[in-house]
C-alpha cells in the first residue's frame, strides 16, 4: 500500500551529525528534522525544554497548509518559511521534497546567517535521505516487522 | 505512512479520526487523553476556533507499549468536519496509516454521515489509498441520544463491507478505546505484513 520511512542506526548518525553542526554553525537554539507527515526524526541544540512531538505535528500542519496555499496560486510549494517573533524566530525549509528542516534561533545568530547555514546543511541532508530510499526499496528489504506475530500485538493490548 | 526508527528503537503510526461536523471526533480524543497515564501520552493540541469547533486538527500522541523492543507510538489526529473545511481535511490525510470514520447515530445526520464518508473515500484516493484496503473501524457514536438510527440501519448505509464497527458514548468513554485498540491493531497487522 504505502512504505513509510525507515531510519536504520547508520544514516541515524549521518542525521544527528548534521543537526549538530548546523546548530553550532548557525548559532542556533534548536534544529530540529521533521518528517512531512509530523514525525519527529532528530533534533539538536535546547530541545529537551521543548516539546518536541508538539512541535513537529505542528510543523508539518504548517508545511501542508502553506504547501496547499501555494498550489492555489500555481505554485509547487514554498520551500522556505521563516517566521519572526519577539525574542525567538522560527526558519522552516523543505530537504528532497520529503523533510522538514526547523531551525530555532534568536539574536545571536541571524536570518542570513541561518540561510545560509540551512542550504548547505539541506543539500547534506537530501544526500542522506536519497541512500535510505535507495535502500528501503532495494529488493529483500523486507517489513522488520514481518515476524511480529498476532499474539505480541494482542499483548500490547492485554492490561 | 509509518516511521520505524532502528536508531531510537520507536515506531511511529498515525490515526485519523474522520466522520461530519459535531460527530464527536474531538470527544473521543478528549476521553483518551482524560484517561490515559501522564507517562503513555503527550500535550493534546487543539487547533479550534473560538466556539470549539476544529478549525484544522486536534493531535494527541500515545506510547502503547513495546513490541519486540520497539517502542510503538500512535499520534491520533482528527480533522475538522465541517463540509467547507474540505482542503484541510485532505492535508491530514497525508501519510495516514488507520482511519477511524465516527457516525453521528441520530437518524437526522444520516446524510451528512453518507456525504462524510464519500469525501473521506474520495479524500483517500486523491493521496493514492483505497477505503476498502486501509485499515479503517466504523464507531457509531451518540448510541445515548433518543432519536437514534438502528444499527442494523447505520450498517447498512455505513458499513457495508463489515469492516470492525464499535457503538460509542464518547463523553462518557462507552466504545471509545475499543474503536482505539481496534484499529491500531489492524495498523500493526497491516505493518506486519509489509504495508
Amino acid at each position: 500500500m504505502n512504505s513509510g520511512l525507515v531510519m536504520y542506526e547508520e544514516e541515524f548518525r549521518l542525521i544527528a551529525g548534521i543537526c549538530d553542526r548546523l546548530t553550532r554553525d548557525a548559532n542556533a537554539k534548536v534544529v530540529f528534522l521533521v518528517d512531512k507527515n509530523g514525525q519527529l526524526i532528530a533534533s539538536s541544540g535546547q530541545a529537551q525544554h521543548l516539546d518536541t512531538t508538539s512541535l513537529a505535528s505542528l510543523t508539518a500542519g504548517n508545511v501542508a497548509a502553506m504547501g496547499g496555499l501555494a498550489k492555489l496560486i500555481g505554485e509547487k510549494e514554498f520551500p522556505n518559511q521563516f517566521h519572526e517573533g519577539e525574542k525567538e524566530s522560527l526558519h522552516m525549509s523543505i530537504v528532497g521534497g520529503r523533510v522538514v528542516l526547523v531551525v530555532i534561533f534568536d539574536a545571536k545568530s541571524s536570518l542570513g546567517l541561518v540561510r545560509l547555514r540551512v542550504k548547505k546543511a539541506g543539500e547534506e541532508l537530501a544526500k542522506v535521505f536519497e541512500v535510505l530510499a535507495r535502500k528501503q526499496a532495494a529488493p529483500g528489504a523486507a517489513s522488520p516487522f514481518a515476524e511480529i506475530t498476532d499474539d505480541d500485538i494482542d499483548n500490547l493490548f492485554s492490561e | 505512512m509509518s516511521f520505524i526508527n532502528y536508531s531510537s528503537r520507536e515506531i511511529n503510526c498515525k490515526i485519523v479520526y474522520y466522520g461530519p461536523g459535531l460527530c464527536g471526533k474531538t470527544t473521543n480524543l478528549q476521553y483518551v487523553y482524560a484517561k490515559t497515564n501522564p507517562d503513555a501520552k503527550g500535550k493534546m493540541i487543539s487547533l479550534a476556533t473560538e466556539t470549539e469547533r476544529t478549525l484544522f486538527f486536534d493531535f494527541l500522541p500515545l506510547s502503547l507499549g513495546e513490541i519486540r523492543g520497539f517502542k510503538t507510538r500512535f499520534h491520533l489526529y482528527t480533522v475538522p468536519g465541517q463540509v467547507f473545511y474540505d482542503a484541510s481535511r485532505k492535508l491530514i490525510l497525508k501519510g495516514v496509516d488507520g482511519v477511524v470514520f465516527v457516525a453521528d447515530s441520530q437518524i437526522e445526520r444520516m446524510e451528512a454521515n453518507l456525504e462524510s464518508v464519500e469525501n473521506l473515500r474520495v479524500n483517500l484516493a486523491e493521496q493514492g489509498y483505497d477505503l476498502n484496503r486501509i485499515p479503517y473501524v466504523v464507531q457509531y457514536n451518540k448510541r445515548d441520544l433518543p432519536n437514534i438510527a438502528s444499527v442494523d440501519e447505520l450498517r447498512r448505509l455505513l458499513n457495508p463491507k463489515g469492516v470492525p464497527e464499535y457503538q460509542a458514548v464518547a463523553p462518557t468513554g462507552v466504545g471509545v478505546f475499543d474503536t482505539l485498540k481496534a484499529v491500531a491493531k489492524l495498523v500493526l497487522t497491516e505493518l506486519k505484513r509489509g504495508g
